[in-house]
Formats: C-alpha cells, sequence, structure tokens
C-alpha cells in the first residue's frame, strides 16, 4: 500500500486531516459505528440483488447475472470543481458534435490539415452511409458519457469521450437512491445537487430532436439487443423510467416509411429510437447482414428523415482513440477556444518515432486498441509480467496503427469502506451528458467507478471494478 | 403495449400459475401415497400424466418411484414444466417485461426465483417436502398479492389475468382428464374406499377438499365433484370460473381498444356452452369427450388470442 503515498487521495489528507470537500462527511462517518456500516454495506447488496440490478458478464457461462460492488463512502466533487468540470465537458461535447458534422459533410478538418485523412478514410467507426445526412436537429451525440481521470487539485485529463453508447447512467441513478435509503439523514444535513432528473431530462432531450415531420408527442422508445446483453438492466430501466417502450428488432418493421412497433393494437410509429445496439448491428439491409438485432432498411428511413436514432450512426469515429489524440486541436477548430479539459498525453503507434518510444518504454506506458473499450484488449505495462510485456510488443510491430499509448496516470483515489477502514482505491469518473437542439445538460456528478483491488488502476465493471455515489456539493 | 410484451405477461402468469398448480399435485400426490395407497408409484404416474410431462419423464426413468417422480416435477430442469423450470421461465419474462411490472411485482417474482432456486438447489427430503411445498405456494401468493395490490386495472393486468385464467382452466380440466373414470357414476361403488381415496386426491390437487365438503355438507358423489369442478362458479379452479374470467378480461380488452376479435367468438362459444349444460347432460356427452373437448377448445383460444393481439410477428 504505500504506493498511495504517492496518489492524491480525493478525501483524506495525511495522518487525521480531510480535503475540504469531505469535511461535512467525516464528522458525520467519524461518529458512526463500523458495525453498523458493514451491516448496512450487506444490505445494500441484498436490496441490489433484489431489484435485481445486475449486468451479464461475456464469455462467462450462461445467465450468470453479476453485481457491481457498490462502495457506500460517497465520492465528493466541490461546486466550483463542478462548474470548472461541466464548463470543460459542455465545450468538448460541442465540438465533438460539430467535428462529426464536418467529417460526414465538407471535411474541412481534414482539408485544414489538421486530422490526417487516412484516420478517417480507412477507419473502420467512419460510415460512408452516413455521408450527406444531417441528423434531426443536427444532433450526432444525444448521450454522451466522458470518462475524465484526475492527478491533482486541479488536474483534469478526459480519458475517453464514449460519443457511441455510453453506460452506466443506471448505476448513477440506483447507487443515489441506495444512498438515500441508507442514510437518508446525510441528505438532510449535507446540500448534494440530485441526480434523480436524468429519466425526466433524457425523454425531454430525445423527444427535442424528433424528426421535423413529427407533428404531436414524439414517440419514443428504447431498442434493446434483449435480455442477454450485458447492459439488458440498464435497457429496461431507463425505458421503464422514462415511461416508453423497451423495444428488441423483432418488435419494429417498416410500415409506410416509417419505422414501426407491434403493439397488440398493431403497428405504431416511432419518431425517436434510442438504441443500444451498435451501428454494425443496426441494419442488416445496409450492415453486418446477418444482425438478428437491428431492422432491415432502417438505415433508408433514417436517410430519408423518417426517425431519429440516438445517438447516430457513425459517432464511433470521435470514439476512435487515435482521433482522441487530435481532440484539443478538434475542439479548437470548431468552437474557436482552447480545450478547457486536457487530453492524456497520447503516443500514436502509427506515427514510427512513437512507436520506437512505446516499444523501448512499454513497461511504462498503457496501451489500448484505437477501437477498444471497456478495458478489453489493453496493456497496463507497470502491472504486466515479461511475458505479457513480450507478447504485447510483438503485436504492436505487427499492426501498430491499431495502438495508442498513453503514460500511466497516477489516477487519484478515494478511499472505500474495507474491513480494516478506510482503504485508498483509483477512481475516475463517468459524467452523462445529454445533446439536443435545446442546450447541452450534464447531471451533476456521474458513475463514479472505483478499482476494488489495492493498487490497480482498472476501474471497469467486467474487470473487477465496483461503484460509488458520486456528490456534487450545492454552493 | 407492444405485441411482445403482452406474451410475456401471459407467459409469465402462465408460467407461475403451473409452478403453483405443479407443486399443489405433488402436495395430493405425496399425502395420498403416504397415507392411503397400496401403490404409491401408480399415484406419482397419474400425477406426471396431469402434469403433462409422462412422456419426458418415461424417456428418462423406467419407474415411478417418489423420489425420482418429485426430482423431476419439483427441480429438473430438463423438464420444462418443472416448478424450478416454470419460475426460471416466469423470471425471465418478467424481465422482459418489466417495464410493464411495478416494482413490488417484479420484486416478488425475482425473490421467488432466487429463494427457490436456494430451495430446489439440491433433492428434497420427504421430510422437507411440507416445507418445500409451502414455500412454493408462499412466493406464489406474494406475488399474486403483489400484483392486486399495485397493478393497474388497464390491459396489462387483462394479459395476466388472461394468463392464469387459461394454464388454471387447463390444470383442473387435464386432473379430470386423468381421473375421470373414477368419477363414473358407473364405475363407481359409492362408499367404496378405493373412490373416496381417489376424490380425495382429486379435491386436493385443486386445494378444494375443504370448501367442496363446506358446500356439500360431506355428502361425497362423483357428480357432485364433477359438477363442482366444472360448474361451480363460485370455486375459482372451475373449468366455469376460469372461462368467466378469460370473458371478462377478453371483454375489457374489446372495450379498451374499440375492437373484438375471433377470439372474443370463441370465448363467447365456450361460455355458451357452459352455461347450457348441467353436470347430467355432460354425463350425457360423456364426461371424457366433454373434458378433452374443453382442454382442445381452450388451447384453442389461447392461440387466437396469441395471434389476435400480436404476441409474435
Amino acid at each position: 500500500m504505500d504506493s498511495d503515498l504517492k496518489h492524491f487521495d480525493e478525501m483524506l489528507l495525511g495522518l487525521d486531516g480531510v480535503r475540504a470537500p469531505y469535511a461535512e462527511y467525516n464528522q458525520w462517518f467519524s461518529q458512526e459505528d463500523p458495525a453498523r456500516l458493514s451491516k448496512k454495506s450487506k444490505e445494500a447488496e441484498a436490496f441490489f440483488r433484489r431489484t435485481g440490478i445486475t449486468f451479464n458478464v461475456y464469455g462467462q457461462a450462461a445467465a450468470q447475472e453479476r453485481l457491481i460492488p457498490f462502495d457506500l463512502i460517497p465520492r465528493i466533487i466541490a461546486n466550483r470543481e463542478w462548474t470548472k468540470l461541466s464548463k470543460g465537458i459542455e465545450q468538448r461535447v460541442r465540438g465533438i458534435n460539430a467535428f462529426l458534422h464536418d467529417v460526414y459533410h465538407r471535411q474541412e478538418i481534414l482539408r485544414a490539415g489538421i486530422v490526417p485523412i487516412e484516420l478517417i478514410s480507412r477507419n473502420e467507426a467512419f460510415l460512408p452511409q452516413m455521408i450527406g445526412v444531417t441528423p434531426p436537429g443536427d444532433v450526432y451525440t444525444h448521450i454522451v458519457g466522458t470518462d475524465i481521470v484526475r492527478t491533482g487539485e486541479d488536474d483534469f485529463f478526459v480519458l475517453e469521450d464514449n460519443a457511441r453508447t455510453p453506460s452506466g447512467v443506471s448505476y448513477m441513478l440506483e447507487n443515489r437512491e441506495t444512498m438515500l435509503h441508507m442514510f437518508p439523514e446525510l441528505f438532510s444535513q449535507i446540500k448534494v445537487q440530485p441526480v434523480s432528473d436524468y429519466p425526466k431530462n433524457l425523454r425531454r432531450s430525445l423527444a427535442a430532436c424528433a424528426p421535423a415531420n413529427c407533428d404531436g408527442r414524439p414517440t419514443v422508445a428504447v431498442l434493446t439487443p434483449g435480455i442477454h446483453n450485458s447492459a439488458y438492466f440498464e435497457h429496461s430501466f431507463l425505458a421503464d423510467q422514462m415511461g416508453v417502450e423497451l423495444v428488441e428488432g423483432h418488435d419494429l418493421r417498416v410500415v409506410d416509411g416509417h419505422i414501426a412497433m407491434r403493439t397488440t393494437e398493431g403497428y405504431k410509429v416511432i419518431d425517436v429510437l434510442y438504441r443500444r445496439v451498435d451501428d454494425d448491428y443496426l441494419d442488416p439491409l445496409n450492415f453486418n447482414p446477418d444482425s438478428m438485432l437491428g431492422v432491415p432498411g432502417i438505415m433508408d428511413v433514417y436517410r430519408a428523415g423518417n426517425i431519429t436514432i440516438a445517438n447516430a450512426p457513425g459517432t464511433g469515429i470521435a470514439d476512435d482513440k487515435a482521433i482522441y489524440s487530435y481532440m484539443p486541436e478538434i475542439i479548437e477548430f470548431y468552437t474557436g477556444e482552447k480545450a478547457i479539459l486536457k487530453n492524456v498525453e497520447t503516443h500514436r503507434c502509427s506515427e514510427p518515432d512513437a512507436l520506437k518510444f512505446v516499444l523501448d518504454k512499454l513497461a511504462d506506458l498503457v496501451v489500448k486498441e484505437v477501437h477498444g473499450s471497456g478495458g478489453y484488449g489493453m496493456l497496463v505495462g507497470p502491472a504486466a509480467s515479461k511475458t505479457e510485456l513480450a507478447n504485447f510488443a510483438a503485436k504492436l510491430r505487427k499492426n501498430p496503427s491499431n495502438y495508442i499509448a498513453q503514460p500511466t496516470l497516477s489516477l487519484s483515489t478515494v478511499p472505500i469502506f474495507a474491513k480494516k477502514g478506510l482503504a485508498p482505491r483509483h477512481v475516475d469518473l463517468r459524467p452523462f451528458v445529454l445533446v439536443s437542439p435545446n442546450g447541452i445538460n450534464i447531471t451533476p456528478g456521474g458513475l463514479t467507478r472505483v478499482a476494488l483491488k489495492a493498487g490497480s488502476l482498472v476501474v471497469n465493471s467486467s474487470q473487477g471494478g465496483g461503484t460509488k455515489d458520486t456528490w456534487v456539493l450545492e454552493d | 403495449m407492444l405485441g411482445k410484451t403482452a406474451g410475456g405477461l401471459y407467459w409469465m402468469f402462465r408460467f407461475l400459475e403451473r409452478s403453483e398448480n405443479t407443486a399443489r399435485l405433488i402436495e395430493a400426490g405425496f399425502r395420498i401415497g403416504l397415507t392411503r395407497s397400496k401403490d404409491p408409484t401408480a399415484e406419482w404416474k397419474s400425477v406426471l400424466t396431469t402434469a403433462g410431462v409422462r412422456a419426458a419423464y418415461d424417456l428418462k426413468y423406467d419407474n415411478y418411484s417418489a423420489g425420482q417422480a418429485l426430482d423431476f416435477l419439483l427441480r429438473d430442469t430438463s423438464n420444462p414444466s418443472s416448478v424450478i423450470s416454470s419460475i426460471e421461465n416466469a423470471r425471465t419474462n418478467a424481465r422482459t417485461v418489466r417495464t410493464a411490472l411495478t416494482t413490488e411485482v417484479w420484486e416478488a417474482v425475482n425473490e421467488s426465483w432466487m429463494a427457490l432456486k436456494e430451495v430446489l438447489n439440491r433433492p428434497a427430503k420427504e421430510t422437507e417436502l411440507p416445507s418445500v411445498l409451502g414455500e412454493i405456494r408462499r412466493h406464489a401468493a406474494l406475488v399474486r398479492g403483489a400484483m392486486h395490490g399495485t397493478m393497474l386495472r388497464n390491459d396489462i393486468f387483462d394479459f395476466t389475468q388472461i394468463g392464469i385464467a387459461l394454464e388454471r382452466a387447463d390444470n383442473t380440466a387435464r386432473i379430470i382428464d386423468v381421473k375421470y373414470y373414477t368419477l363414473l357414476p358407473s364405475a363407481s361403488f359409492v362408499g367404496s374406499t378405493l373412490d373416496n381415496v381417489q376424490w380425495e386426491t382429486i379435491l386436493r390437487s385443486v386445494s378444494a377438499h375443504r370448501s367442496f365438503r363446506w358446500l356439500n355438507d360431506h355428502e361425497i358423489s362423483p357428480a357432485s365433484i364433477a359438477e363442482f369442478l366444472i360448474l361451480d362458479s363460485r370455486f375459482p379452479r372451475s373449468l366455469s370460473f376460469c372461462s368467466r374470467i378469460l370473458e371478462e378480461n377478453l371483454g375489457f380488452l374489446a372495450k379498451d381498444y374499440g375492437v373484438r376479435l375471433p377470439c372474443h367468438d370463441l370465448i363467447d362459444a365456450q361460455r355458451e356452452k357452459l352455461r347450457q349444460h348441467t353436470i347430467s347432460s355432460i354425463f350425457d356427452e360423456g364426461l371424457h369427450h366433454f373434458i378433452t373437448t374443453f382442454i382442445r377448445d381452450n388451447n384453442a383460444i389461447g392461440q387466437q388470442i396469441e395471434i389476435d393481439y400480436r404476441f409474435v410477428g
């Protein structure tokens, strides 16, 4: 645990002090009986099981439903910290939407030589089917989950943009519900900004993006791959909370140039589809012909302007980790402002000098696939064995442009409630951003993911991470 | 409502009803085997037949010992109608239609799945059987209570009731079908021990031994049992009661959606037939023929509902 001394802890200052945002919480915590808290912690787990807040892990035996471990110590963010963060996120999301419009239309940024053309033209995430298509309201990324890490008092970095289909918002909401349920007294003592408006805001935001020819109240639906998907709980949760239908591909078909769902009274037109199905599976006629998850012909309906697909097809290009490395320039190009939030220094292995540097320093770096997500297929140099390093180096040499490398960040820690008291663990933060023609809405806080193993830097739930409730304090 | 959701609700409640009915059949079979019967394996054979799983069982085993039959009915996942399979299916359907359920109903189903998976994790010993069956019944009651206490009386509720009514009618009819010969006046010696045992099994299989006696003043005759199970509209598991629930809820849907569909004609015909019949006219027609026709018609109504309300694409 000595390594933790080097890390910035967001709560604990040395032996007895805490950072200002945690002062009130600590006062409460120090008077609590640890045995009572342990009991509460077990109650929370039972509550999650009973309500079925589970996720399925790919590659494990069928029908394995697992809980994401929940830690009862909140992650607390001061109001002024949040103000700065949210400004930075809003700017970044505006930049990304402008970028997406541009790469699918005039491609000014390529002509200006700011982003190399081959990063777009040879990119699998770039969808030629989207060239010249303007989504309703010109919104590409209706829902964004910007991953942010912290390394010091004022040092926040964007780790990933997640402009495709960010997940985890249901955990943000349920974590707060659980805390309210377990410790109601805390919330009367400490003024925490609420997160519970998210479903209402999501529905409004989606409805505001309905096609121009939709008259009356837009019909919104959530498209899920089905109950075996790892995030099925979240899909049903969001549909439920928004009061809209949860549909699967086989519930939908094209009827008179619109997408319609099969109801007990016949087919009913959908105006806005919040899809949690990847681009590739969305339309067997236009993309992967073997997909059973999508709707044949939906892309044609989309191009005709008769349905809103959220997020728009083709937004994955903005999640590409090589594109990410250009994000500060991209933001400046479209907003005319310097990026408020910093990028993590990124080495593009496609460049020979960078590749040489990465291979030399592999043991100190984190290497990621440009299209990867969820912590799959990445190398954490300092935690890897000699064999793992050698194997990864071989992969790198074989296909360098598939990888980027970043320094191993000394991520901030927040204590978890462990058997022997408070124990610092590394965290990240995923705030959730809603975009519509009416503006950008960011829920205060977001999902804090925590690596439960001491010293571990990988916070993904599929890799043994847990979550915490995230508080943004009122002023 | 999505057609798929209507189908999910219908099947969720059919499976819940089935798990409870199977538990009830086991309870009756177990009790008779324990207390009265000279040949308990015959009773288990009859329970397996009533549950509609004889063929599957015969593929797996070559005799009807209590332990095997119990295991097959309670916890064999290769038996799609076992209690554990039914609960698993009910919960899978509940997950699919979760947006249509209240939190209370979802939690009751999810908890019953968690609890019964635990209970049925290992073979039930005979000594534990009453508590295992009690647990199954208790969880079914919790789900039903949550449903009645918290769900809106709209089309969602209608489809749950339709599922329950069809499954229950099927179950009661199967019980009569398997034991019909003990109810035939020609085959019975009034007061013989054998028939008393059989009659009691029938009544226990539908949890009606007390209410029947209460209504019939301890006068037990095959005709009165048949009349009770088929025509008595006060008894919640009788064919008449179930078809009334079906008629009522299909009627709500017709009113709600403003459309009458082919399934409405089928249920009207079924109701009319039950209204026309007396127990003696049923015996004149032939009890066995009457019951097999009922089972077929009941299935046909279910299939028509699936089509009319677009359960599948």
